[in-house]
């Protein structure tokens, strides 16, 4: 990423674009939390499932919790939120969820699974092309931020996220703002298969989360629209009430919404919730 | 004579994990069946997409199917008779997709055949010809996956079929490609259509190769598992109907093509 500084500067105006400066400190927060260092009595396993986007830094938390807490050992699914949903209401033995919108986490709250689940990051949409950028995806000249019509050439092959998962019902409304309903060629399962087919050369362009490109770094371009700077997906984390480990998994929610955890969620490109 | 019945009568120890390998086999398709909501089926069914569906998915499993046919019967002929040196190898590598990870087949696929890849990259630079993304690359991970089935089954057939034939078809002076066809074939015809209709099945089924290097868009390559699992994410209802009518289309296909064509060879 740093040995791209056009891509950087997109990045920074998608985040600046946005309102709000990653890595603000929010006020109040509490460096000691229930899940400070050391906490007596966190043991056993905790079970995590999370969106896909939220793999590189849930895994960072996740050994922070297991090092202040030798007897623990975090456990982690990584998949699509609605997969995750699914596989919640259907019994699936876990502490805590945390999905890519509000929508797969209501469909959890209206089954009584969890309560509380609370906004933790959000995440905005960027267009990334593979690292050569064949087709010459650029910036149109005038300043300002461009449509994301303005940057998909016609013909270019596209991928984003089926509607049924959060990154593709976010895919559809902003592909709809920009006049390009009919622009995708393929509905991936993931954010992070959309990526992949990015990354791979196999399409031209993908829309993606901003922590995603930061994911990726040098691997791909990315740039900033407007159509994604006015829609964002918010994610929210809750303590399952079924959960078999609810205080390691009270402990992880707390840690996400630490200082520390804002601040690793910021370093991988989330921003903070409104 | 008088041992006959005894032999089909079922010995106690085998009878009871007989028994509960049927319900284990056959309770999560009752189970599916339980579940349908047969009062939302008619709309269901009328939902944008599933005919889409199901249409390619029957096209491109039929197209599999007569590619590996077209591309199995002939290496299998070269597995079960030929004594070059290297055969054995040969086996073990075109029966890789068998035990490999369709994901993982995708992947491959899209190594070799994707834009970047080693002759997809060439046929993109030469013709223009892009296949990930398309029905052609479904038709592509579907063969990929199920041409296996079908050469074990065909090479099964060959090893047991009768070489005398053959044998006397060569000194009345026919040809080996004469012998082949008229000869050899009919021979194996049982194996070849058991082989094609588990492979046909196996096409039917692809998943994993499939949404890996075809994509997933309606109409050109989202298939009938593919819009399963989909739904499943967001309507589980719909995913039970398109599963019970994947489950209607592979049992009536199976029993139709066992009375017409297979005879005993199948059954």
């Amino acid at each position: 990423m740093r040995r791209r500084p056009a891509a950087l500067l997109v990045l920074g105006l998608v985040l600046s674009g946005c309102g709000s400066t990653v890595g603000d400190a929010p006020p109040g927060a509490a460096e000691e939390g229930p899940a400070g260092p050391g906490d007596p009595g966190i043991t056993g396993t905790l079970t995590v499932l999370a969106a896909a986007s939220l793999t590189d830094v849930f895994a960072v938390l996740g050994e922070q919790l297991e090092a202040a807490n030798p007897q623990l050992e975090v456990r982690f699914s990584f998949a699509g939120s609605s997969a995750l949903a699914a596989q919640v209401l259907q019994g699936a033995p876990a502490d805590v969820l945390a999905t890519a919108d509000e929508a797969q986490m209501a469909r959890v709250e209206e089954a009584a699974l969890v309560e509380g689940a609370v906004v933790f990051a959000e995440n905005a949409l960027m267009l990334a092309v593979p690292a050569d950028n064949p087709d010459g995806v650029a910036l149109p000249g005038g300043g300002g931020t461009p449509s994301l019509a303005e940057l998909v050439p016609a013909d270019a092959t596209m991928a984003v996220c089926a509607p049924e998962v959060p990154c593709g019902a976010l895919s559809a409304a902003v592909l709809e703002a920009a006049g390009l309903t009919g622009a995708p060629d393929t509905y991936e399962d993931d954010v992070r298969a959309v990526l992949t087919k990015v990354q791979l050369g196999e399409v031209d362009a993908g829309l993606v989360y901003v922590s995603d490109v930061r994911s990726a770094g040098d691997s791909v371009l990315a740039f900033g629209f407007r159509e994604g700077i006015a829609a964002r997906n918010s994610f929210p984390i809750g303590v399952l009430e079924d959960a078999p480990n609810a205080a390691a998994g009270q402990a992880f929610v707390d840690l996400v919404r630490s200082e520390e955890g804002r601040q690793a969620l910021a370093d991988a490109g989330f921003l903070p919730p409104r | 004579m008088s041992r006959a019945p005894d032999r089909t009568r079922v010995p106690a120890p085998l009878l009871v994990p007989a028994a509960l390998a049927v319900v284990f086999l056959v309770l999560p398709l009752g189970g599916l069946l339980v579940r349908t909501p047969w009062s939302e089926l008619g709309a269901q069914l009328a939902a944008p997409g599933v005919g889409e569906a199901l249409r390619l998915s029957l096209v491109s499993a039929t197209l599999a199917t007569g590619l590996s046919l077209l591309l199995g019967v002939p290496l299998a002929w070269v597995l079960a008779r030929s004594r070059a040196r290297g055969r054995t190898v040969l086996r073990a590598l075109v029966t890789v997709p068998l035990v490999l990870p369709p994901v993982v087949g995708g992947v491959a696929l899209f190594l070799v055949l994707g834009r970047q890849g080693i002759v997809g990259s060439w046929l993109d630079d030469a013709f223009g010809v892009t296949i990930p993304f398309t029905t052609t690359a479904v038709v592509i991970a579907e063969t990929f996956v199920a041409m296996p089935f079908l050469v074990i089954s065909v090479e099964g057939a060959l090893r047991a079929a009768d070489g005398r034939f053959e044998d006397v078809a060569a000194t009345l002076g026919a040809g080996r490609w004469t012998t082949f066809r008229r000869v050899t074939l009919p021979l194996v015809a049982p194996g070849v259509a058991a082989g094609a209709v588990l492979c046909w099945a196996r096409a039917l089924g692809e998943f994993g190769a499939t949404i890996t290097f075809a994509g997933n868009f309606p109409g050109t390559t989202q298939t009938m598992p593919l819009a399963v699992y989909l739904a499943l994410q967001r309507d589980p209802d719909a995913a039970i109907v398109l599963s019970v009518v994947l489950l209607a289309v592979s049992l009536a296909t199976l029993l139709l093509l066992r009375d017409r064509w297979l005879g005993r060879g199948f059954a």
